[in-house]
């Protein structure tokens, strides 16, 4: 079976009911897709299919050939995708890491489908688990990409130098 | 976790007097270790065990230990070996942050890793090294300066000596020594080669820096791993390979203790696509294939005849008639008075002269770690009979320990790794039947190949070790005013550190079960808080927080049960308890602000809701929090909209590290009281995965506010301490809103569509 994976070829052996998780992590080796849960609860293992974010630990393999996958590994090579990185970094996004690539994965689709979500959208499209907590990043984050501009980042720049001001201000 | 370790930090009193050595010459072993030629390379104490690395390196390709530091390479990168690992509280930073700011060098172009086992990593001055206890950077700290400032003393003494000018009127800028005078100047990649040669100064003849005058210790210094966590590229344990590697899945006991008789289809697993072999481990089966999701498949259809243990006393056993219910209900029964763990004044007499007396019972639960990264190991043992070994862990000396002591395997002869860990919260000290890695080195030896053995989240919720739960008897004693004047407390529970052990703490009083219902800052002059020891059957384990993740709940939603009885208002309440003490109604008072002000509702929000607010308050850890929440009910459920929280740890490395450690042990705190609990029914978890399980999801996650106070007071922790008055202040708050006393947790248990 050939599967298309961030614009290369690979001819795969496992069987057509593997989920696409197990293929792309054990078989590729291509392992910046995370395993969670496996039965669609936590969104580690989201990966793009025809643009679109599927939860690929629930995705037979059989059911993707011939469709163009993109995974976390990939994601920079998408114009949207890289300014989801580049927002994440500008936020300061991850503590531990583990989910996000499935939430970098999730926003570079919403971005994709809906190039200025409302709020309401956002928070229906980003779903994926985060045991650190850091949905409140993730979604400024995202606002910032929907409103095309720098201007979530520099408020929270200026809230970080403000705590850091009251900070020293409150030595007591 | 050997037995008698408390991560709470509790013994502070053995300063480790481990001074930096200069190992650049140590040519062969750190070119081995993949340090580059020419650097300079600091360490703790000498690399031991020179000839058998040498031999193991020519003889099987497994590496030497070598205790590099802080190295500076000759094109000016530095690596610095962290001997905290890093799971998402940010220590890499942080420690790149304390050691750059004594060397003067950028933080943010450090390369930090996690380093191997060894006493010389031991910088803790509580003679420790574990990752727990929110203890990184408040037990560190002074040795990581220290060794930054020595290397720059270094670099400034090569600076002199290849100018023929006196260190005194030599300086640094970040990355480079200059000479004001001529505007000559080096890069320390520049000098690093020069700098080889010299001996490390004495400790004491370099002055550590002032913190007024800090360049990165106490600033939002952006993360160094982000970029990597953004695209996938962190290699957790379980993403580890080697060649020839076989993969791994067990089917665990339904309950621990049982063993397996045998498995009834045995043939027709070991002829399932893939499968390479089918083993009998203690109390599991497991499946060894080529690929992972082979090894699952053949592993979830074995059907095993599992037997019942013989009765041994010192193995946790899970009988098939425990249930959380009756648990719960076998801790309220337990009659005593416990033993003591702080007492002041006369809490009897107190009572008996009280206007009124409050009893009330209060409750916690069992909870999961649920650390999105599912526990697993990779063993491989060497030609030369060196085990490698790949683990989560949060205390890589004891782990070696222990796998040492039951693979029967000598302690130089293993090799312990310690990637990233995807998310930990206590999930990742030595757990015995906890942890994979026992599993992965057996497999190996039988196999004969490097295994990698993943647990499914199944198998992890079956044997993921939890935070205790405890039943607490409270009796208040409110005066003719109101006020407090006597509070005893009586938990009925087996404590974290005694069930890790398996044996009742020999104070007789557990710390970490009654933290958070003592150490409170009060002045209410009569009080007793004791500790009645019950034995639970479940696998007990450290949370985030420990002792305080529960029992700050439990305290202080029952000293607003007091208040309430008292017609106080329990911000007002508070104050007056804390009357002249500084800090803490300093800090309360800047709960307050951040929040526009103090006011408890109900009232009526623009949007429509009625809401009202809680607060809070804890001493986790070193440090002191006060929170407020704010709350709605919406369909019967609760909605958090806001939660204020300020934080006292004294002082601090990077308020930006501390904005995303708020956000997240609140998370942590809300999806606690909220949401989670971990109910066993026949001796069985109900919850296998996420499903039944649920943790804070996005769509509940509210507003955080976090204000950060610097007290200046003793350094505090900060990965733990933001947890605590979060379940409180929010089931506080609840309280009132509904009239409905809440004295347990989760409130999705509650019904409050009435
Ligand atoms: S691993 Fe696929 S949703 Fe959790
Ligand atoms: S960053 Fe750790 S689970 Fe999301």
């Amino acid at each position: 079976m050939e599967l298309h994976i961030n614009g290369k070829t690979y001819s795969v052996q496992s069987e057509g009911d593997t989920p696409l998780l197990w293929v792309i992590r054990d078989e590729l080796g291509l392992t910046g897709t995370k395993y969670g849960c496996g039965i669609a609860q936590c969104g580690a293992c989201s990966v793009l299919v025809d643009g679109e974010v599927m939860r690929s630990c629930v995705t037979p393999v059989e059911g993707v050939k011939g469709r163009n996958i993109t995974t976390i590994e990939g994601v920079e090579e998408d114009p949207i995708g890289q300014r989801v990185v580049a927002a994440w970094v500008e936020h300061q996004v991850p503590q531990c890491g583990y989910c996000q690539s499935g939430q970098v994965m999730a926003a570079t689709s919403l971005l994709k489908q809906t190039p200025q979500p409302s709020e309401a959208q956002i928070a229906a499209s980003m779903t994926n688990l985060c045991r650190c907590g850091t949905y409140n990043a993730i979604s400024a984050a995202v606002q910032d990409l929907a409103g095309g501009g720098p201007s979530a980042a520099a408020e929270k720049a200026r809230m970080q130098a403000a705590t850091a001001a009251n900070g020293r201000g409150m030595r007591s | 976790m050997s037995q008698s370790t408390d991560i709470n930090g509790h013994n502070e009193t053995f300063p480790t007097d481990e001074t930096p050595t200069n190992i650049s010459r140590r040519r062969f072993l750190l070119a081995s270790a993949g340090v580059a030629a020419g650097a300079l390379v600091l360490g703790f104490g000498l690399p031991l065990d020179t000839a058998r690395a040498r031999g193991a390196t020519a003889a099987a390709g497994s590496p030497p230990r070598v205790p590099a530091f802080l190295e500076i390479r000759p094109d000016g990168g530095i690596r610095l070996q962290s001997p905290f690992n890093e799971g998402g509280q940010g220590i890499f930073t942080a420690m790149a942050q304390i050691v750059g700011e004594e060397l003067d060098a950028d933080p943010t172009h450090f390369l930090v890793e996690n380093a191997p086992p060894g006493k010389q990593y031991t910088v803790m001055s509580n003679g420790m090294r574990i990752t727990g206890g929110s203890m990184s950077v408040r037990f560190g700290y002074t040795a990581m300066r220290r060794i930054g400032a020595l290397a720059r003393m270094m670099l400034l003494q090569a600076a002199a000596h290849q100018w023929g000018i006196a260190v005194g009127e030599l300086t640094t800028e970040p990355g480079r020594v200059i000479h004001k005078a001529s505007g000559k100047s080096l890069d320390y990649g520049q000098l690093a080669p020069h700098a080889m040669a010299l001996a490390v100064p004495d400790a004491d003849s370099v002055k550590l820096k002032d913190p007024g005058q800090f360049r990165w210790i106490g600033k939002p210094v952006k993360r160094v791993d982000v970029y990597d966590k953004s695209t996938g590229r962190v290699e957790y344990t379980i993403d580890t390979r080697v060649d020839g590697m076989l993969q791994a899945a067990v089917q665990h006991a339904p309950r621990l203790g049982m063993t397996v008789g045998r498995i009834r289809n045995e043939a027709q697993i070991k002829a399932m696509k893939g499968v390479h072999s089918v083993h009998i481990l203690d109390g599991a089966v497991a499946v060894v294939a080529e690929r992972w999701w082979n090894a699952k498949r053949a592993a979830e259809t074995a059907q095993v005849d599992w037997q019942e243990p013989k009765p041994d006393p010192s193995a946790r056993h899970m009988p098939t008639d425990f249930s959380t219910k009756s648990y719960r209900e076998h801790l309220a029964n337990a009659s005593g008075d416990g033993e003591t763990a702080e007492s002041k004044g006369h809490v009897g007499d107190a009572l008996k002269g009280a206007q009124t007396v409050v009893n009330a019972t209060y409750s916690s639960q069992y909870v999961h770690h649920a650390q999105l990264e599912p526990p697993s190991a990779l063993a491989h043992f060497h030609d030369d009979g060196t085990l490698e070994i790949w683990l989560p862990n949060q205390a890589p000396d004891m782990f070696l320990a222990d796998i040492a002591k039951r693979a029967g395997v000598d302690a130089d002869k293993i090799i312990l790794h310690s990637p990233m860990l995807g998310g930990f919260f206590g999930r990742h000290f030595l757990y015995g039947p906890g942890n994979p890695y026992m599993q992965a080195v057996q497999l190996a030896k039988a196999t004969g190949r490097p295994i990698k053995l993943i647990w499914s989240r199944e198998e992890e919720f079956l044997r993921d070790p939890m935070r205790p739960m405890a039943v607490v008897k409270f009796r208040g004693g409110l005066d003719a005013n109101g006020m407090p004047v006597a509070l005893e407390a009586i938990s009925a529970t087996e404590g974290p550190t005694e069930g890790i052990a398996n044996q009742r703490s020999k104070k007789k009083v557990d710390d970490s079960a009654v933290e958070g219902l003592t150490g409170k800052a009060y002045a209410i002059p009569n009080r007793r808080i004791a500790q009645l020891y019950v034995k639970t059957p479940a696998m007990l384990a450290y949370w985030r927080s420990v002792g305080h993740s529960m029992n700050d709940f439990l305290y202080e939603t029952f000293l607003d049960e007091l208040a309430d009885k008292g017609g106080q208002d329990p911000f007002e309440l508070r104050m007056k308890l804390l009357k002249g003490n500084q800090r803490l109604t300093h800090l309360l008072q800047a709960v307050a602000e951040l929040a526009g002000g103090w006011k408890r509702g109900p009232f009526t929000a623009a949007d429509g809701s009625r809401r009202a607010r809680g607060v809070a308050m804890a001493s986790p850890f070193g440090s002191q929090t006060a929170a407020i929440a704010e709350v709605s009910l919406e369909n019967g459920q609760v909605r958090v909209h806001d939660i204020w929280q300020a934080v006292d740890p004294g002082s601090i490395v990077n308020p930006a590290i501390i904005d995303a450690q708020v956000a997240g042990a609140t998370a942590l705190g809300l999806s606690e009281v909220l949401l989670e609990e971990a109910v066993y029914e026949n001796g069985q978890p109900r919850a296998r995965n996420y499903d039944m399980y649920p943790i804070l999801p996005p769509d509940r996650m509210p507003k955080v506010h976090a204000r950060i106070v610097e007290s200046g007071a003793k350094m505090g922790g900060i990965g733990e301490p933001p947890l605590p008055a979060t379940p409180p202040a929010v089931a506080n708050a609840v309280s009132h809103l509904t009239g409905q006393r809440i004295r347990s947790m989760p409130l999705s248990q509650y019904d409050f569509s009435a």
